[in-house]
């Protein structure tokens, strides 16, 4: 597609990066070829693509769970399935979803392939382990489709609530014990790259240097780190519980469920952090690379990001305030929730600014940053409905809570993945892909997305419950434009999937950056070679700088040329 | 005797009160995020402007929105301790929740399933429990909720001022039956809420 992107500041001139060999025809180490070269590689960049295909297939398994809960929601009584059926896959889709997709998907891929390039170095402190963290992932993965089979699939919900989850008889042991082992493989890529940010930057790059997809991955690892273990900690009491009824949840032997529910949360808020802060990051890269401009106010969005994770680890209990806890603690907890909504906003004002006074050239990846922007912001601000006490009694547990999470993890980091897939593909793979076909997918996802989640908003706060198979034929309206949302936002999905596996057939072929970004990452060819620089990267004094940018694009054609 | 005050009315006035300025707030970032994309794209402003940051402006924005969210939880606050003084003159009633339905039992020891019966214009206070796994016991009409736990005893209360019928559900999950646990509240005036409460059992 030539001509797409105009004033492209390329330096096509250099053969320097049009020569060089990608790290896909440079196995790692040298003596693997073939699959080997990519089971047993412990280069971040192969182990990054790797997870890339692991986590896709996830993600599209619990979107078709997803849509058949949608389906079966879609009229009154039994549509598709029997309510056991039901329970076991919103209890799926919720696992996986969580599990295998929103945590990993940011750090796991983009963060593995970019956060070295964007340090100017060559790999993680840790590459073993790093590839270590993948076979973890899918050992998960193995386990918990074991646990579809023997007993039948768990029924819990993805809380695994006590005492349900101990004295029903599916199979919660497996999927729990999946559950752990991906929380180690999320542990170790936490614990690489902290050590990677500390030990690996470049000659002359200093904190206040750092890209802040890198910072938000920085912020993001030590949440891993440290709130992790509470819930394999949580996980495992589960497993005592059902094998040897040690009795520490349950009341006949002095026990406290709700302990369980203040365990689980501990992690399980932070976890929500880990999930969203990588795409503030990612939405932090785009917006000023495609306003030309620096990113206004650095150092209130690294703070933000650093606050966003020591406040987040502290809210825990507002998913409690039901549970019979002390007015004291629903006080404490709901006032927390509310310090923890400031730094959200600084950031979303931040890249609002950012665009001011900018030079904003449309593409896809900006496209989806800006739905991201709209999206997350009613994900965040109805989550100050559930953060005052007396409305969160009225909607906790019912189908405003399902639309806001959904308005904050697929609206907010599900959407930072899909831009950060069309932002990196080309660095990825040295493609582009159709953008028009991008622009329909993108549009269809969103709007899908507004017609499947709005109406959970009002059907919550007219007093439907969620994880109902069956519900009162007053809520039947609702549900059903819900579904036909749903197909919707399947159907762009699935088109934006296509249209870029497409661009391996029909893509332009890009050798360097089409966007003109100040990042290290894009002063590498596209894909990168192995060692991820061609020459020595230079470190900015400041991470976005366009001036060099803005100088290569006025350049008069012919003298630098474009690759049209 | 105090005037009782429902806290229905002071929950929706929180509701309305977060969700208007949280719609304010959505449409003027969308509109100038709009407005942004429209005036500066590249075909009309080829040369952007290199602002870093503006330290009085993110004061502004860090102080504004610090003050709006304390004030939303200053009104969350006080709706929920609506929720939570019960007036004196309660009328008790035990609630045991179980896989999968509600049962009620009166002060003078007669007891309903699925049915809770109640009197116009005297606050109704539920003692709940659980007898197996959680669950959670919800009228929207009255803006009540609280978790059915074993072991623990937990309480609501609601004002009914009108007669009618309105639905409660459980809301924690709690297996195969979860969505069919749902009870009945029926509104009566006192008088056929006396002739109820001496009838014989069903």
């Amino acid at each position: 597609m030539p001509g797409l992107i105009e004033n492209l500041p390329t330096n096509s001139g250099d053969n320097k990066l049009e020569n060089t060999i990608s790290f896909y025809k440079t196995p790692s180490p040298a003596r693997f070829t073939g699959i080997g070269a990519w089971l047993l590689t412990t280069d971040h960049k192969r182990i990054g693509l790797m997870y890339m295909a692991a986590i896709i297939f996830w993600f599209v398994v619990a979107i078709i769970l997803g849509i058949l809960i949608r389906t079966e929601l879609m009229s009154v009584g039994t549509t598709l399935m029997e309510a056991e059926t039901y329970n076991a896959l919103f209890t799926l889709h919720g696992v996986i979803m969580i599990f295998f997709f929103v945590i990993p998907a940011i750090p796991a891929i983009f963060g593995n392939f970019l956060l070295p390039m964007q340090i100017g170095t060559d790999d993680v402190f840790f590459p073993k382990l790093n590839l270590l963290s993948w076979y973890l992932y899918m050992l998960g993965g193995v386990l918990a489709i074991f646990s579809l089979f023997a007993d039948g699939p768990p029924d819990t919900g993805w809380t695994f609530y006590v005492p349900f989850s101990v004295s029903t008889h599916t199979n919660v042991g497996l999927t729990v014990t999946a559950a752990f082992i991906l929380g180690m493989s999320s542990m170790l890529t936490g614990l690489n790259f902290i050590t990677t940010l500390h030990r690996m930057r470049m000659k002359g790059m200093g904190w206040m240097q750092i890209p802040l997809f890198s910072w938000s991955l920085y912020a993001t690892a030590w949440v891993q780190l440290l709130a992790t273990p509470v819930l394999s900690i949580t996980l495992l009491l589960i497993i005592f519980e059902r094998l040897f009824g040690s009795g520490m949840f349950d009341p006949n032997k002095g026990g406290d469920p709700v302990l369980y529910q203040h365990l689980f949360w501990m992690y399980s808020h932070p976890a929500v952090y880990i999930m969203i802060l990588p795409g503030m990051g990612v939405i932090s890269e785009i917006i000023p690379v495609f306003s030309r401009k620096s990113i206004f106010g650095y150092k209130a969005i690294v703070l933000s990001s650093m606050a966003i994770a020591v406040a987040g680890s502290l809210v825990w209990a507002h998913h409690m305030f039901t549970s019979g806890m002390s007015d004291v603690a629903v006080f404490v907890f709901s006032f927390l929730t509310f310090v923890v909504a400031i730094p959200s906003a600084i950031k979303v004002f931040s890249w609002v600014s950012t665009m001011y006074r900018g030079s904003i050239l449309m593409t896809p990846p900006l496209f989806l940053s800006l739905c991201f922007i709209y999206l997350f912001s009613i994900g965040g601000l109805t989550g100050l409905v559930l953060g005052a006490a007396g409305t969160n009694i009225q909607v906790h547990d019912t189908h405003f809570v399902v639309a806001h999470f959904h308005f904050v993890m697929f609206g907010g980091t599900g959407f930072a993945f899909f831009a950060a897939l069309h932002f990196w593909w080309p660095k990825f793979f040295g493609r582009l892909y159709h953008f028009k076909t991008a622009y329909v997918a993108a549009t269809l996802t969103t709007m899908g997305f507004m017609l499947h989640y709005i109406p959970m908003f009002v059907l919550g706060m007219q007093g439907m419950p969620r994880r109902y198979y069956d519900y009162l034929s007053q809520f039947e309206t609702g549900n059903f434009f819900a579904g036909i949302g749903a197909y919707i936002m399947a159907a762009g999905i699935f088109l934006m999937f296509i249209n870029l596996a497409l661009s391996f057939k029909n893509g332009e072929k890009i050798s360097q950056d089409p966007w003109g970004g100040s990042t290290l990452e894009w002063q590498s060819p596209c894909p990168p070679p192995l060692h991820n620089f061609v020459a020595p990267p230079t470190a900015p004094g400041y991470p976005y700088d366009f001036k060099a940018v803005i100088q290569k694009a006025n350049e008069p054609k012919g003298t630098g040329g474009g690759p049209s | 005797m105090d005037k009782i005050i429902n806290p229905v009315e002071q929950i929706d006035a929180a509701f309305l009160y977060i969700i208007g300025i949280s719609l304010v707030l959505l449409t003027l970032i969308t509109i100038t995020m709009i407005w942004f994309v429209i005036k500066y794209r590249r075909s009309k402003h080829p040369v952007p402007a290199d602002i870093r940051d503006n330290w009085k402006l993110e004061i502004v924005w860090t102080v504004i929105p610090t003050i709006i969210a304390l004030s939303m939880f200053w009104v969350g606050w006080s709706s929920y301790a609506g929720l939570r003084n019960v007036p004196k003159n309660a009328l008790e009633i035990e609630t045991i929740a179980q896989m999968y339905s509600w049962i009620f039992v009166y002060p003078d020891g007669k007891e309903t399933e699925d049915e809770i019966v109640v009197p116009t214009g005297r606050p109704i206070r539920l003692n709940i429990t659980s007898d197996d796994v959680i669950h959670g016991l919800f009228i929207p009409a009255f803006r009540i909720k609280v978790d059915a736990v074993p072991g623990v005893n937990t309480y609501a209360w609601f004002y009914p001022e009108k007669p009618g019928r309105f639905f409660v559900q459980c809301t924690e999950f709690c297996g195969v039956g979860h969505a069919d646990m749902t009870a009945i509240l029926r509104v009566v005036p006192p008088e056929e809420f006396q002739k109820w409460l001496e009838q014989e059992e069903y």
